[in-house]
């Protein structure tokens, strides 16, 4: 079963492949040599055999056949010696080291190979190379070397070659097999862990060995990507928590309401009153929909048109909104805010970003309950960056609950009897987000120093002239 | 003072008949249409002070049917009610020809606020005048001068352009969210009461030591500027 998959394997359908082709290329290469070696040994021959039959038939022309039959006779006598044969004209052997020979091989002209057998050795029928001569009056003269040695080697070496062949395919294959194999676990692994992932279990990871190969990258983004979807399920989750929770208490008081309005009891215009209070409170949910409808956008990355604009302008115009309302208060809102700060946003969220801060800020930022407010909206620009920041010198937000008043609902402790949904600060952090920003918070010293630190949108005609 | 006539077009029914309702509660004349198609028709033939049109509406939608009007010249004035409340889709609507936009759900208040304020027939010559009256308060818009029982009284460039606005629209409600779009050019909700404390102090300016006061607040909606006496 499992070498069945390992057979489907891309891995390993490569290696087979790829050691099939490199054994056929080396058996082509091969072969050509050995043909081209055994075509050099066979014209070394042939000029051996033909030098050795002129000085024969330079001899005849001094001596005759004696002469030649005397010179044959000296060197068959000789151990390892070349063949020799020396026949009447009807293919009687006179004289030679040839105990046999097909009939037919006498009559062919040209180099030929074939088979004979040795005087005193009957058994070992050997090869040979030789060429036939005839000299004037009939008598034939057979001059060739052995080659027996030569097919052996040529033999040895077929074998030894074809066994190699064997061996690379059989290494290449099993190779290949290996790898796949590896491959095929670490994949194996992968889904394995991806499908506990789908069956619900979101906190698991896949296996990484940090070797940082393509696998190991791949395993990485995953992880990257799963761990982004958990963040946003948990979100989702703890978002659902939270309304089911948040939104419990608005609407059990808007029920209250619409019963004392029902109760027959009261007068009409205590009725009046509950009913208005009723649609107040409904208001209060409708604001509540619309800023985790905005929040959600925003965290989605799907929000509204963008332009090029100037963060002053509409700075100045969120302190001009609200530094009576300050005042009101007892206290002041100074705005210092510096000229051609431009960013890319969208004008409406970029104030309404603006006016919670600085709302946030009189609501919570005052030293003590209905104490006078005293506030800073400023705007600067730092190298790349704009910076709107709205500090207070109230009591300010402790550094470990500095994350958490941006989620969404989350209320501290302090600020639970003043009125809020606990929303104004997670819109802000998220039409930050959307901006390619984000909100810091921040110690005044005392009080809060919220900080809306925006990347700069420069001026096109400005750096043309550059 | 006499009823505006109103073309209602929306398919929920009972939205719309809560609408038709309310409105001839308020004195005005309130006609229906059930569909883009249907509204179109009817407003092109019939002589309305406004239109007020759900963006989402069978056969032909709200935004087509108002560009379609514009493109023959009908230019009676168009609010548009929608369920998108996001901040592109204001813009949207206000460039296909839409005079107003008003995310749902809304309060009525706010409604007929807008509607008063959009009528042709009832605003007639009002943003023309350089001087606007109201009892003794008398307002230079060319010279930027305030004056009450001809005493003048200083007004920084935001309390102007307040009291402008109320001014222009004297005997009808403005709410707070009007006040914000048209004084300051923002459409987000405040919040707290920041309109509020902007008009209190208005109000310190004009009717501080006066017997008449002029500008009023009008409970669950907004705030009037009318003479008191009438």
């Amino acid at each position: 079963m499992a070498l069945g998959k390992l057979f489907r394997t891309t891995a390993f359908k490569l290696a087979l492949v790829y050691s099939l082709v490199f054994a056929a290329a080396a058996w082509i290469v091969v072969a050509n040599v050995a043909r081209n070696v055994r075509q050099v040994l066979e014209d070394q021959i042939a000029e051996t055999v033909d030098a050795d039959i002129r000085g024969l038939v330079d001899l005849y022309a001094q001596g005759g056949v004696r002469r030649v039959m005397e010179a044959v006779e000296r060197r068959v006598k000789n151990p390892g010696s070349d063949i020799y044969l020396v026949t009447t004209f009807n293919g009687d052997p006179i004289v030679g080291n040839i105990a046999a020979l097909p009939p037919a091989a006498l009559d062919q002209s040209g180099l030929v190979e074939t088979p004979y057998e040795r005087p005193g050795d009957k058994a070992a029928v050997r090869r040979a190379m030789l060429r036939i001569y005839t000299m004037p009056g009939g008598f034939r003269l057979l001059v060739g070397q052995d080659i027996e040695e030569r097919e052996k080697l040529r033999r040895v070496m077929g074998r030894s070659l074809t066994s190699s062949l064997g061996w690379l395919i059989l290494i290449g294959a099993v190779g290949g097999l290996f790898v796949a194999r590896r491959v095929l676990m670490r994949v194996d692994a992968m889904s394995d862990t991806s499908r506990s992932i789908m069956a619900g279990d979101l906190s698991r990871r896949l296996p990484t060995d940090g070797s940082g190969d393509e696998l190991d990258r791949l395993a990485g983004n995953l992880n990257a990507m799963l761990g982004r979807i958990e963040a946003l399920m948990k979100g989702v989750k703890e978002v659902s928590d939270n309304i089911a929770h948040d939104l419990r208490t608005p609407l059990t008081r808007l029920r209250n309401k619409a019963e004392a309005a029902l109760s027959g009891a009261s007068a009409p215009d205590e009725q009046r009153s509950a009913l208005q209070e009723v649609i107040a409170e409904s208001d209060e949910l409708i604001r509540i929909f619309d800023a985790l409808l905005l929040i959600a956008r925003a965290e989605s990355g799907a929000g509204p048109l963008m332009e090029r604009l100037d963060a002053a302008a509409v700075a100045r115009d969120v302190g001009e909104l609200y530094d009576v309302s300050a005042e009101e208060q007892g206290g002041r809102l100074t705005v210092a805010v510096d000229d051609r700060l431009f960013v890319r946003a969208n004008r409406e969220l970029l104030a309404q970003a603006l006016s919670n801060l600085v709302d946030n800020a009189l609501k919570h930022g005052v030293a003590v309950p209905d104490g006078a407010p005293d506030l800073a909206l400023e705007a600067r620009r730092e190298g790349r960056r704009i910076r709107l920041v709205v500090s207070d010198r109230g009591p300010g937000v402790p550094p470990e609950d500095r994350a958490r008043v941006l989620e969404r609902f989350v209320r501290l402790e302090q600020s639970r009897s003043q009125p809020g949904s606990g929303l104004g600060l997670s819109l802000v952090a998220a039409i930050a987000r959307l901006l390619g920003g984000e909100l810091k918070l921040e110690d005044n010293a005392p009080g809060l120093r919220a900080v809306l630190d925006l990347p700069a949108a420069d001026d096109p005609t400005q750096s043309a002239m550059r | 003072m006499s009823g505006m006539r109103l073309l209602i077009i929306e398919d929920d029914a009972e939205a719309a008949t809560y609408l038709v309702k309310a409105f001839r509660e308020q004195g005005h004349i309130a006609d229906h249409a059930t569909d883009g198609v249907d509204g179109y028709a009817r407003a092109e033939a019939g002589d309305y002070d406004v239109l007020i049109v759900d963006r989402m509406l069978p056969k032909l939608d709200g935004l087509s049917l108002i560009s379609s009007l514009r493109a023959q010249n009908v230019e009676t004035p168009a609010l548009i009610l929608s369920a998108l409340g996001q901040v592109d889709d204001r813009v949207k609507g206000l460039r296909a020809g839409g005079d107003d936009y008003l995310p749902k759900p809304y309060a009525f208040s706010e409604l007929l606020a807008r509607v008063e304020v959009l009528s042709r027939r009832r605003n007639a010559g009002a943003a023309e005048q350089t001087v606007y009256r109201i009892a003794d308060l008398e307002l230079d818009r060319l010279s930027h001068k305030l004056t009450r029982a001809g005493k003048e009284i200083p007004l920084q460039p935001r309390e102007f352009r307040l009291l402008e606005y109320l001014m222009r629209n004297a005997g009808k409600v403005v709410t707070r969210t009007m006040l914000l779009e048209h004084v300051w050019d923002y459409h987000f909700d405040p919040q707290t009461n920041v309109i509020d404390v902007h008009i209190s102090r208005l109000r310190s300016k004009i009717d501080k030591g006066q017997d008449t006061p002029l500008l009023h607040t009008i409970r669950g909606a907004g705030y009037m500027i009318r003479d008191g006496a009438r």
